[in-house]
């Protein structure tokens, strides 16, 4: 690097990314390879999992434990499978990478959920010896749910099927029907072999029949603009800043991360759920005040007038207010140990505010295979369906569709105070 | 089609004080461990950044073992005024009057009582209910599993079995008494993102990070920091040379080794780190052995 280089680096776009897949799929050989690659692991780290000691150099991710370079427990190497989410972090030229490393045994789902949450793409992994297992469909369903902006499908081991185009084309003519049905658009299928190397970093030589990007040039082309700033302006409030300080005696400030949408010196503000309104005075920094600030900003706000504004409430631009309502209907994936039942009662963590909420109907739980709707009055760990529930308080937000922040919650047990749920309002 | 948008760096600085404020708005006795070190050091600016214009809404606790370099001690205090902080140095003095040290008690066991056991003490005679730590998960690969929020048993404990999903930016907050959270805000930063934000940012840093002649003693392939008060701690036959380097990261003097290096400002350090391809920690004694990280973690090291 050279000095001319430091504002290129500076400009560089983060993705977020995710790899899911079933056990044995070669999803650590697939990382093992991003990461030597791209030079993500560093050489004392390779070294400390080479297989064979005694070697001084390592040029292929086939001459290192790729289970001992990215299983980090114990637990995890005693077992000989992946139990929690890792995150890994690369980088290209063009583009940083934080990879969640997702486990594949189906009793762990809900840490895929949790790997899953914040992605901007996800990388689902099928063996191209097995194809489309009960598993892959169930990260499908769930990375559709969470509204993944980018899913690739990486047919892997295509070198244990002599790199065979009819078998990636069924594998990937299953993929397009399912994610069809449940109306997922952006859907790339990449034949490749992780541990010759083909197709994942380099085009290699054994599939000239696939005229799409490697796996990298895929990653590095996705678009990670979001529309986030385009959607209507959301602040929720997370402390109210008062220093009380000699300079600052009658300070207070509104301090948040903005969830969507701009905000600007003198635009008319609204609270939600009280409806009290004022203009903003000033966009507080410590880098100094802002005209203007935008989506995922984390900032202080000033108003014009003094009105009664806490931790939970929103500020929204006046006449783009939500409205509160005591009941909400969303898509939940269960991740609790005791199932979800009709009639009990939650904690619901929604942006900044917590209330309670009831299970007031489980309007449908969802088959991962057809996806078809089954009557149901409870979800057990790892299932997903349609539930409604009966709120204390109104909360004030958005459909997940159009807005991911405002849109989503979590779900709590009052008892174990454990997350027991991720919530996709409808 | 967006118009508006973060650089990486930005973005990454936006997630850390959006979890600062959760913390603080969720807990009712937050502290910031603060080790003197660079990741500490944009740990603290980023709470500054958080509670502009009020000032930091907690106190910053050094665990000190009495074995940090003198330059820390001296930053640390100039530091700390400066910016205003509300500074406590917590030490375990059992220990250290009963002479522990890593050469005849073995590393682990030192840092099990200096730091570990120090740390566990200062944090329960606190009564803190959450301890913000410098942590990233680029650093060692048990730490590449740790969420956020990372929850503690009243024994100040980490069950790597047992760990909360972690949802969207919505922290869980919710424990019961005598439980506690480890809540790491820059968990997504690298070594890479920290020196480029340090040099943005202007952020002060203990100038042990920066290459200079020091006497150093060269054990294997590894740099040790000779110092006349340490004497004891090296092995027989060792003897100081000067030589051109610095540290890519801080701890104990005796158990933290230095790198061959002509990187004398920030613009070097960040074009070296970008070159390097040896991790930082591989100059920290107490990462080597099979699951050490893991094992102290799990003991209630931070």
């Amino acid at each position: 690097m050279t000095k001319a280089n430091f504002d290129i680096v500076k400009e560089i776009e983060l993705l977020r990314l995710v790899t899911v897949g079933s056990v044995d799929d070669g999803k650590s050989t697939l990382i093992g390879r991003l990461l030597i690659d791209t030079k993500g692991a560093f050489e004392d780290q390779l070294m400390a999992v080479r297989k064979k000691k005694g070697t001084t150099t390592i040029s292929s991710a086939a001459e290192i434990d790729l289970a001992m370079l990215t299983d980090g427990l114990s637990a995890e190497r005693e077992q000989g499978i992946t139990i929690d989410v890792a995150y890994r972090y690369f980088a290209t030229p063009k583009r940083k990478f934080i990879m969640a490393d997702c486990p594949g045994h189906e009793q762990y789902t809900r840490n895929m959920v949790t790997g899953s949450s914040t992605a901007n793409a996800a990388i689902i992994l099928i063996d191209a010896r097995h194809g489309v297992l009960a598993q892959t469909k169930r990260h499908t369903h769930i990375l559709g749910l969470l509204g993944i902006p980018h899913l690739i499908v990486a047919v892997n081991k295509m070198d244990l099927v002599d790199y065979d185009q009819a078998t990636f084309e069924k594998i990937r003519e299953e993929m397009d029907e399912y994610c069809a049905k449940q109306g997922i658009k952006d859907l790339i299928c990449t034949p490749m072999s992780a541990l010759t190397g083909d197709m994942v970093t380099i085009r290699g030589n054994h599939m000239d029949w696939y005229e799409g990007n490697t796996l990298l040039e895929t990653l590095e082309s996705l678009s990670v603009l979001d529309d986030l700033d385009e959607k209507p302006f959301r602040m929720p409030v997370q402390l109210v800043n008062r220093p009380q300080t000699a300079d600052l005696p009658d300070y207070r400030g509104f301090m948040g991360t903005i969830a969507s949408g701009t905000v600007k010196v003198g635009d008319a503000i609204s609270v939600v759920p009280s409806g009290l309104s004022s203009t903003v005075k000033e966009i507080v920094t410590f880098d100094g005040n802002l005209e203007e600030a935008f989506a995922p900003q984390s900032i202080t706000l000033t108003l014009n007038d003094n009105i009664d504004i806490s931790r939970g409430d929103m500020l929204v631009h006046t006449g783009e207010e939500t409205t509160g309502e005591k009941s909400l209907t969303a898509n939940v994936c269960w991740i609790g140990d005791e199932p979800l039942e009709k009639r009990k009662k939650y904690v619901i963590k929604h942006t900044t505010r917590q209330v309670k909420a009831l299970v007031d109907n489980v309007d449908f739980k969802r088959d991962i295979h057809s996806l078809e709707k089954q009557d149901a009055d409870a979800l057990a760990m790892n299932e997903i369906g349609q539930i409604t529930f009966k709120l204390q308080q109104p909360l004030n937000c958005d459909s997940y569709q159009d807005n991911r922040a405002t849109g989503s919650f979590i779900i709590i047990d009052a008892f174990t105070n454990n997350t027991v749920g991720a919530g996709m309002i409808v | 089609m967006s118009k508006h948008k973060l650089t990486q760096l930005k973005a990454l600085e936006a997630e850390s004080i959006h979890i600062i404020r959760e913390v603080v708005a969720e807990f009712r006795n937050p502290v910031m461990l603060y080790s003197v070190g660079k990741d500490s050091s944009v740990l603290v600016h980023l709470a500054r950044k958080a509670f502009y214009p009020a000032p930091l809404p907690f106190s910053l606790l050094h665990v000190d073992t009495g074995f940090k370099f003198q330059e820390m001690y001296e930053f640390r205090d100039n530091f700390c005024e400066e910016i205003g902080a509300d500074l406590i140095v917590r030490r375990n003095e059992d220990a250290i009057a009963k002479g522990m040290n890593p050469k005849e008690f073995g590393v682990a066991r030192c840092c099990g009582a200096l730091k570990t056991g120090a740390l566990l003490e200062a944090l329960e005679e606190g009564g803190y209910d959450a301890a913000f730590g410098g942590a990233r998960r680029d650093e060692e690969k048990s730490r590449a599993k740790e969420r956020v929020f990372s929850m503690r048993d009243e024994f100040g404990q980490w069950d790597p079995k047992n760990q909360r999903p972690e949802l969207w930016n919505i922290y869980n907050g919710r424990i019961h008494d005598g439980e506690s959270v480890r809540v790491f805000p820059i968990s997504n930063w690298t070594e890479m993102d920290i020196w480029s934000y340090i040099r943005e940012e202007n952020i002060p840093i203990v100038p042990l990070y920066f290459a200079k002649e020091r006497p150093m003693i060269e054990r294997g392939n590894m740099l040790i920091p000779y110092y006349e008060e340490n004497k004891d701690q090296y092995l027989e036959g060792e003897e100081p040379k000067m030589i051109m380097s610095r540290f890519r990261t801080l701890g104990c003097s005796p158990c933290t080794g230095a790198v061959r290096s002509d990187a004398t400002n920030m613009d070097e350090i960040v074009i070296e780190a970008a070159a390097s391809r040896r991790s930082e920690r591989e100059t920290r004694i107490i990462d080597h052995g099979s699951n050490s990280m893991e094992d102290k973690k799990k003991e209630g090291y931070f």
